[in-house]
């Protein structure tokens, strides 16, 4: 077998046994790795509660995973979000899927739930039960310097999870976060402190010549491409990058997605970090891209905030202070958690209370959320469930539960659509429509009109499904295709196979989490947007109008999106479509 | 969709690639829910099933207009005798589409099969076939119908700067045979020599912002008027008030309107994030010239001119594989050098070598890609250079078969 080891590591923590399995290459072919195998994993428990023992964590790497496939090097972890109690997954860098990949594991499903809390330690063959008492109460810096992984990859969580946050994240290698759906608390339930893997071995490719190859043609794309490899671009400003441009379009999300423009936007752009923290280059291992940003100051070296984070720290919750920003996206990867989720919640508290913050507020508020202590208690629960116990459900701009990321879908219709319809929530990368509604890539779409985005959506979530399981980064989709990278799969794994073969398994992949999520009850009423975008302008000027949604237009691209999709108009999976898909059926 | 579906057959047609009436009527399909064609065509049932088959949103149809239909025809036909593929080696090929599949019946198993790998695929029966004429370009998108007109824009480019290289070559080597030289004679009365009369273009100095946005316009439109681009792409900017003012990755220079992003030279904001891929060189080419405007196109014979190279010299290079980023032979056409360089920032990137050739002179052409050209104060010097420039290499290169041919 090329591409793939060919073993799965199954670790049951009940009974602190580990065992193997061996799938054939034809399941292999089929759901690929990433996020297709843990949507096959995830579907054999799904109506199982997201903190049953029996409940499975899956992380996985990808057949192209330690390959010279340009931006393989990131893992897919998936659980059911104990946030939102969909499909919860996150895309992680750092060095995690390289290490385990050439430790011979194609991925791990844990499964069970230790007395104590542990340590799962991963050296090639070798895997070890480590006590993890001492660590427990640690944020997750801290357990970075006691561990010390050096070559090794450390993914470890922080007192945000052990103590119940529903955000809670997955700190790996110190810098990189598996930041949504609250998967850092999926593995405290088990007491699960850390995982560290290392890996010597070599991933096998059939034919490296060949992906020479597509090597070569993928990375003269992303030279072409400006958002990407440009002197704005990620690999210069990191995602940060977008600021301007979303306050350019007036669609920064302001003042809780009350309004769509931050008057003090331009002094919060990533030139003003680059000016004041002089941030250098990092990324996932392999990475030609390089987008994360690792800033200084007095000696410090710390991750530098990610766009979501510089825009939702600043607009969403009404502060003008760029040292804030880095403070609190410090805090939140020490404690653990969703920088996300934690600032649209506050932002929701500010609504309703009508308290405005300090840079003092935001970060004790911070540290009561992590720790459990007095409102923090309720704030920790996410924007959800804390705006409908303060009786205001309408202030939580979330779907599904998820906290929306800092596109307000008044400026971009696709985005609109894909939010209400992600199988995880209030999520802007399940069909990413930023790419060809602002990025222009491959072509412009009118971001004004839901003309033709249904099957756009419909085509985008399938190519995103199968490249969270190839593995590769969305970023590099403003610029290479699944053109170049069928080619790379052919290459590594030596089984012929085209960009619309692969987009077919994308679309079995995503219609599985359709199916996993109706078994839980999901349905049309989840797949909707908050009020809020049907009925309130966003920030207009003489150029450019942001009207309210239009929800008849809406409703109607959803219902088409149905139809595409294989899906009732109430939204539900069909036996028929599953049935062609090869997938599984339960009756719903 | 039923807009959209129009506006690039219409499109197609100005481009001269298709023809309003007759068989290189462009047809293009777009589906979102339900499927909508620009007109109605015995093709389509056909076409129908190719939807069927691919995970696509839209589909452009054309046999295209002469003399790319007979270009394509021959070199399909070729192609088809050889591995079913035909490779240009311009840039645009090389980046975007990496080669050109080619099959020799209108089915829709064989669309499919060809459209699963690549952006497109020519479908060139034998003579003989009489259900079906061709050559036919069909090409697919998934979030546009302009996918497949860009498409299907920049394989006829590619056809017909292969062709020409090819001639060249084939001349040069003695290998040219009956058929081609009478291909060549054939085509050659559609290439018409380069217009002359230079258009009006606004004078500078530009009193305000709003007149630096409408010359920009103005520029990229008269481009694509005197035919000095394909695909409508290509790239404009304009430096006035410490800012550059540049037209935005993929837009079409006949439709620059809300496509042109302001960059201070400062770096002090990002929103040119979505401008050209080619910003870095514009920037670094005015940061070193102090010139104000910079017109890029892809004329056909600056692109053809700039791949010609003594075949004996070149068998013997070592870097024969990688003319287009390691040439490094000074070359020149008439006065303008020719620079090796790949599109964007990469480290063989074009912005590394055109800079410094646009410091010596105002013109400069990249290899296997296109012109740029620069004016001191406005866009006429930068037009009325590069109508020069193509004049140029089209004189040349018909001197250069006619001389080769007597010989
Ligand atoms: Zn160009």
């Amino acid at each position: 077998m090329y591409g793939w080891t060919g073993k799965i590591l199954i670790i049951d923590l009940t009974k602190k046994t580990i065992g193997v399995e061996t799938p054939d290459l034809d399941v292999y072919n089929r759901y690929v790795g990433g996020k297709g195998f843990g949507g096959r994993y995830l579907r054999q428990c799904a109506t199982l509660p997201w903190d049953h023992p029996d409940m499975v964590i899956c992380i996985f790497t990808g057949p192209l995973t330690g390959t010279i496939s340009p931006t393989s090097g990131r893992a897919h972890i998936l659980s059911k979000s104990p946030l939102t109690g969909l499909v919860g997954d996150s895309s992680v860098g750092g060095k995690l899927a390289t290490r385990l990949k050439r430790a011979g594991w194609d991925g791990i499903v844990i499964k069970g739930k230790s007395k104590i809390p542990v340590g799962i330690m991963i050296e090639d063959n070798r895997v070890e039960f480590k006590d993890a008492k001492g660590l427990w109460g640690l944020d997750t810096n801290a357990v970075h310097k006691r561990i010390r992984p050096k070559n090794a990859s450390l993914a470890c969580i922080g007192p945000a999870a052990e103590n119940g946050v529903h955000f809670a994240s997955i700190i790996v290698d110190r810098h990189f976060a598996a930041g949504r759906s609250g998967l850092g608390l999926s593995l405290a339930k088990k007491k699960i402190k850390y995982i560290l893997v290392g890996g010597t071995g070599h991933c096998k490719v059939k034919n490296q010549k060949k992906l020479k190859l597509a090597r070569e043609d993928i990375l003269r794309l992303t030279a072409a491409s400006p958002a990407l490899m440009g002197q704005f671009g990620f690999t210069c400003l990191g995602t940060g990058a977008v600021y301007d441009l979303m306050d350019n379009r007036r669609m920064m999300p302001t003042d809780n997605f009350r309004r769509t423009r931050f008057k003090h936007a331009s002094k919060l752009n990533a030139a003003a970090y680059t000016r004041t923290y002089s941030p250098k280059k990092h990324g996932c291992l392999g990475c030609h891209i390089l987008c994360k940003k690792i800033g200084t100051k007095n000696k410090n070296s710390f991750a530098m905030p990610e766009f979501e984070t510089m825009s939702h720290f600043t607009a969403l919750i009404g502060c003008m202070d760029t040292e804030l920003v880095v403070k609190a996206n410090e805090r939140c990867n020490y404690l653990g958690m969703d920088t996300i989720s934690a600032a649209s919640t506050l932002a929701c508290r500010r609504e309703i209370t009508g308290l405005d913050y300090t840079r003092g507020k935001v970060l004790s508020l911070l540290d009561d959320i992590a720790f459990g202590k007095g409102e923090g208690k309720d704030l920790a629960m996410g924007s959800k469930h804390y705006a409908k116990k303060m009786g205001a459900p309408k202030a939580a701009m979330a779907v599904k539960g998820l906290e929306l990321p800092a596109y307000d879908p008044r400026g971009a219709y696709g985005m609109a659509l894909g939010y209400a319809l992600s199988t995880r929530g209030g999520c802007h990368l399940r069909a990413y429509p930023i790419s060809h509604e602002i990025f222009r890539k491959p072509v412009a779409t009118d971001r004004f009109s839901f003309s033709g985005k249904a099957r756009i959506i419909k085509i985008a979530e399938d190519l995103n499904a199968v490249v969270d399981s190839l593995i590769a980064c969305k970023f590099i989709f403003f610029a290479a295709g699944l053109e170049e990278y069928a080619t790379a799969y052919e290459a590594v794994t030596g089984i012929e196979t085209s960009a619309q073969d692969l987009l077919k398994k994308g679309e079995c992949i995503y219609y599985n989490e359709r199916i996993i999520n109706a078994m839980n009850k999901f349905d049309a009423d989840d797949d909707d947007l908050p009020d809020r975008f049907f009925t309130e302008t966003g920030s207009s000027t003489n150029n450019i109008r942001i009207p309210p949604i239009n929800r008849g237009a809406f409703l109607e691209a959803r219902k088409k999106y149905y139809n595409i999709r294989g899906l009732t108009a109430n939204g539900l999976p069909k036996k028929e479509k599953a049935q062609t898909l090869g997938l599984l059926w339960n009756n719903l | 969709m039923e807009q959209l579906v129009k506006k690039y057959a219409d499109k197609l047609i100005q481009a001269k690639l298709g023809q309003s009436s007759g068989p290189s009527q462009p047809l293009v399909g777009g589906l979102d829910n339900t499927l909508v064609w620009n007109r109605e065509a015995d093709e389509i049932p056909v076409l129908e099933d190719v939807f069927k088959g691919l995970h696509i949103n839209s589909l452009v149809f054309l046999k295209p207009a002469e003399p790319y239909g007979s270009l394509l025809d021959y070199l399909a036909a070729n192609a088809l005798k050889s591995n079913g593929l035909i490779q240009p080696k311009d840039c645009e090929t090389r980046t975007f589409l990496h080669d050109l599949p080619v099959i020799n019946e209108f089915c829709a198993d064989k669309i499919v099969q060809a459209l699963k790998k690549r952006k497109s695929v020519i479908i060139a029966p034998p003579k003989n076939n009489k259900s079906f004429k061709g050559p036919a370009i069909v090409a697919h998108g998934t979030v546009s119908p302009e996918q497949g007109f860009v498409t299907i824009s920049s394989v006829c480019f590619a056809s017909f700067i292969k062709f020409f290289t090819d001639y060249l070559e084939a001349l040069q080597t003695g290998l040219a045979t009956a058929d081609v030289h009478a291909l060549f004679d054939v085509i050659i009365p559609y290439v018409k020599p380069v217009q002359k009369k230079l258009p009006e273009f606004t004078p500078s100095p530009f009193p305000n912002e709003e007149t630096v946005y409408s010359a920009i316009i103005e520029a990229g439109r008269k481009t694509i008027e005197y035919e000095l681009v394909d695909s409508y792409f290509g790239n404009v900017s304009y430096f006035w008030n410490e800012t550059l003012y540049i037209s935005q990755t993929g837009s079409s220079m006949d439709e620059l309107r809300g496509c042109i992003d302001p960059v201070p030279m400062d770096g002090s904001t990002s929103a040119g994030l979505t401008a050209s891929s080619e910003l870095c060189a514009h920037m670094e080419t005015v940061s070193r010239t102090g010139c104000k405007a910079i017109l890029h196109g892809h004329p056909k014979f600056c692109v053809i001119l700039s791949m010609d190279c003594d075949p004996v010299e070149k068998a013997a290079c070592s870097f024969k594989e990688h003319c287009h980023i390691k040439c490094p032979k000074k070359r020149f056409a008439g006065s303008t050098p020719i620079v090796p360089g790949e599109v964007g920032t990469g480290p063989f990137g074009l912005c590394n070598t055109l800079p410094l050739a646009l410091e010596q002179t105002n013109s400069a052409i990249v290899y296997g890609h296109g012109l740029f050209t620069i004016g001191n104060n406005n866009f006429s010097q930068a037009f009325c250079t590069m109508l020069e420039v193509e004049d140029f290499c089209r004189n040349s290169y018909i001197k250069k078969v006619r001389l080769l041919r007597k010989a």
